[in-house]
């Protein structure tokens, strides 16, 4: 059981790093045009020069 | 009829150079980003259609689409105009509107919204690692590996639980404090009585603890809040996108010469001038000038009513043909909001109360959750006289019975219905308007501007003898009137040659003259002629002494209107068509487009009351329309759409708005709201069974957490699949 005082924080260290990932994803504006970024992958006009 | 809708353009400046200064530039910040609304995209190549189309016009910088929102934002040089995009995109098959970038800095929603996903997201986090530690002591962890379990638990849940639940909290607090009761209070109960157990356990290493359930509770409502947050927040940009469909400008003129304003800038006492096609921007007196003015948006009546010096006008009305010069009496939000407040107050006041099916559910279910949970505990404790059993069964029974999948039932489908009304053209602005429009079984269609265009296009060009139509035609295209217009293009269209016609001159208010083989001719109004006074809208041609000829008008039909009209038909609707038009134009009109039931020359007031005498007699009303003087009877009905061209007061009256120009979308919105209010009721009842089948084991005493945590979880997702069964 003295294996839990290990994984209980490596889990919960995990599930923080996806929610400050969450945040970060959320402040740079990727959940703004989910539709758009869908159909924009599959075009190759920005290939060269991606749109920012 | 966007097209007839020219807003007064910026004057643009003669003395521009080709090249501006740096400081124009500078002085130009805030129209650097335009943006556009484009209804009709959908797919990748529109994107890139768009892109490129935009990127190519000179002078625009960047242009990026929105996909998601419809919307386009070009970084442009200020001297590319939005209207210029917008013609540019029409021409490259694109529908495009012009959008105000200020209205829709729609922070205060955006941040809404991220701050309802970020306590969304904590929640998730709290729940996920939560119900992991949960899971041992489902499993059967005993002693003090139970009370470590149950203590990092609560370190998780109790900061997580306070910042995700606040919006809870908040709304239950001010419930509380006006002697309500709402669906937050039993959740904050429910929220705050588990954890108070569940520590109190914790501390004593009881057996039970709900912080994954208190977690769980916040996550799956959080969830429900955000949809609906989704919905509303896209029906309020969706007001205010429309609302800025209109930019309103006026060409001011002060001591130092005419300036180009903003309606919002004007005073009572300025004097603006109204060009010949611009749209007048405020209520006022005319100073000087002739003119002929278009009322259709505000009665109705498709026939131009003259304006000369001392005539009140009105704003949203059309100057025609020569330029007004305008005393301001009422400007902006005091003309708008006065008659919209007058008008739409007395039609709300009728309008019945509707409750919606969530607030039927919620007014049956808040009160009984917390009596049945205080018989629990009050019983518990009267049978085993033990505070903490009792507490614990009451904490078991307001987890249980808390409405989790009911928060979810109704967001989940008006979000699924609405995404997909949005991508068929049609934005649902109120929340309850889909489970309305799913009882409408009467539809009221107003006639100018909904089920037409507004634009006429005349009729009996066949008997005008050839030479007369030669005169019609060299005097149309002398005057910039949208009859005259409309003539031009329907004679050249034939074929037909412009007469040398001489002098020729505009005499704005009455029509054109000229000079034709030595005789005077004449085309233009009635009075003006001298012919009898029309039945419908005509204009008139005399040539010397002869008698005038007559060139009637009709208007033409909007894109889908004879499909929607035929498809609510064969839905079994009932359809009445009420205009503010004339008997015979509206008459014939009906005869082309179907629909039996009529009435003519209906005044703003009339129509209002014809709504609400259907409303009395049982019937449910949707009502279509687009004008001022449809206003009224759009808040009086119980469902209301209007077109995207519709005048500003008419889009906040409805309920749905149509973003495109087509109606089609009307029939289609009838079935989609039919499957939505399925749906809703079927989310209602699986959430009940739900709850039928775990509230007596919670009252016995029997509900563990493992039980809490799957009836919740189960609810939740059946019903969220459920609605993804919406077609």
């Amino acid at each position: 059981m003295d294996i839990l005082g290990l994984l209980i924080p490596v889990s919960l260290f995990l599930g923080l790093v996806g929610l400050v990932a969450f945040w970060w994803m959320l402040r740079k504006g990727q959940f703004e045009d989910p539709e758009g970024d869908a159909h924009r992958i599959l075009r190759d006009d920005y290939d060269d020069r991606p749109k920012s | 009829m966007t097209a007839t809708f020219e807003h007064s353009r910026p004057a643009a400046c003669p003395a521009c150079s080709v090249a501006p200064s740096a400081e124009e530039l500078a002085a130009w910040p805030v129209d650097a980003t335009l943006m556009l609304s484009l209804p009709g995209i959908h797919c990748a190549g529109c994107i890139s259609g768009v892109e490129k189309a935009l990127t190519r016009v000179p002078g625009v910088r960047d242009a990026r689409v929105n996909l998601t929102l419809r919307r386009a934002a070009v970084e442009a040089g200020p001297e590319v105009s939005a209207e210029d995009l917008c013609e540019v995109l029409e021409r490259a098959g694109y529908e495009a509107h012009e959008l105000d970038p200020g209205v829709l800095a729609t922070t205060e929603a955006d941040r809404q919204g991220r701050d309802l996903l970020m306590r969304l997201a904590v929640a998730f986090f709290a729940m996920m690692n939560v119900m992991l530690l949960s899971v041992a002591v489902w499993s059967g962890a005993e002693g003090v590996t139970r009370d470590m379990m149950h203590w990092i638990s609560a370190l998780i849940a109790i900061p997580a639980v306070i910042f995700s639940g606040r919006p809870f909290y908040v709304s239950a607090w001010s419930a509380l404090k006006a002697r309500r009761l709402n669906m937050d209070v039993p959740i904050t109960l429910a929220i705050a009585l588990a954890m108070g157990t569940s520590l109190y356990e914790t501390i004593l290493s009881g057996h039970h603890a709900y912080f994954d359930a208190a977690v769980m509770l916040c996550f799956f409502l959080l969830g429900g809040r955000y949809l609906d947050h989704r919905t509303r927040a896209s029906a309020r940009s969706a007001a205010q996108e429309l609302a800025a469909l209109e930019v309103p400008r006026a060409l001011r003129v002060g001591p130092a010469g005419e300036e180009t304003v903003s309606v919002a800038e004007l005073r009572a006492g300025d004097i603006v001038r109204v060009k010949p096609g611009g749209r007048i921007p405020v209520d006022g007196r005319v100073i000087a000038g002739q003119s002929e003015i278009d009322r259709s948006l505000m009665t109705g009546e498709s026939l131009p009513a003259f304006a000369g010096e001392n005539s009140v006008v009105s704003a949203g009305e059309v100057n025609l043909t020569g330029p007004l010069t305008v005393e301001v009496m009422a400007a902006g939000q005091d003309t708008a909001l006065h008659r919209i407040a007058d008008l739409v107050a007395v039609a709300e006041a009728g309008r019945n109360n509707y409750t919606s099916l969530a607030d039927q559910a919620a007014k049956l279910y808040a009160p009984g959750v917390h009596i049945l949970s205080f018989v629990s505990a009050v019983g518990w404790y009267l049978y085993t006289q033990d505070l903490r059993v009792a507490l614990n069964i009451a904490a078991a029974v307001l987890i249980i019975t808390c409405p989790c999948a009911l928060g979810l039932a109704v967001p989940a489908v008006t979000t699924a219905a609405s995404g997909r009304l949005f991508r068929k053209g049609l934005l649902i602005k109120d929340g309850t308007a889909l489970e309305r429009l799913a009882e409408a079984d009467t539809v009221v269609f107003d006639k100018t501007g909904t089920l037409t265009n507004g634009a006429p296009t005349p009729t009996d060009l066949d008997h005008l003898p050839e030479a007369a139509a030669r005169v019609a035609l060299a005097l149309a295209q002398g005057s910039s009137h949208p009859l005259a217009e409309s003539l031009a293009r329907g004679l050249a269209g034939r074929g037909v040659r412009p007469a040398h016609v001489e002098g020729l001159r505009e005499v704005p208010g009455f029509g054109v003259e000229g000079t034709w083989r030595g005789e005077r001719v004449q085309l233009g109004r009635a009075a003006w002629v001298g012919a009898a006074a029309p039945a419908e809208t005509a204009t008139f041609l005399r040539i010397g002494a002869a008698e005038p000829t007559t060139v009637t008008f009709a208007d033409t039909l909007r894109d889908g209107a004879e499909d929607v009209v035929r498809a609510l038909k064969a839905q079994g609707k009932r359809i009445v068509l009420i205009s503010g038009d004339t008997e015979a134009a509206v008459t014939r009109f009906a005869a082309r487009i179907g629909i039996d039931e009529v009435i003519a020359e209906a005044l703003p007031q009339e129509k209002a009351a014809l709504v609400a005498e259907l409303s009395e007699d049982g019937a449910r009303v949707l009502m279509v329309g687009d004008g001022l003087n449809d206003t009224a009877a759009l808040a009086a009905a119980h469902v209301s759409i209007s077109p995207a061209s519709a005048l500003e007061a008419a889009r906040t009256a409805s309920d749905m708005v149509l973003t495109g120009r087509s109606l089609a979308p009307i029939a289609d919105a009838m079935r989609t709201s039919v499957s939505a209010r399925a749906r809703i009721r079927e989310n209602f009842t699986i959430a009940t069974v739900y709850n039928v089948l775990a509230v007596p084991l919670a009252v016995a005493g029997l509900c563990s957490p493992l039980i809490a945590a799957l009836a919740m979880s189960m609810s939740s997702i059946t019903v969220s699949l459920n609605a993804l069964r919406l077609k």
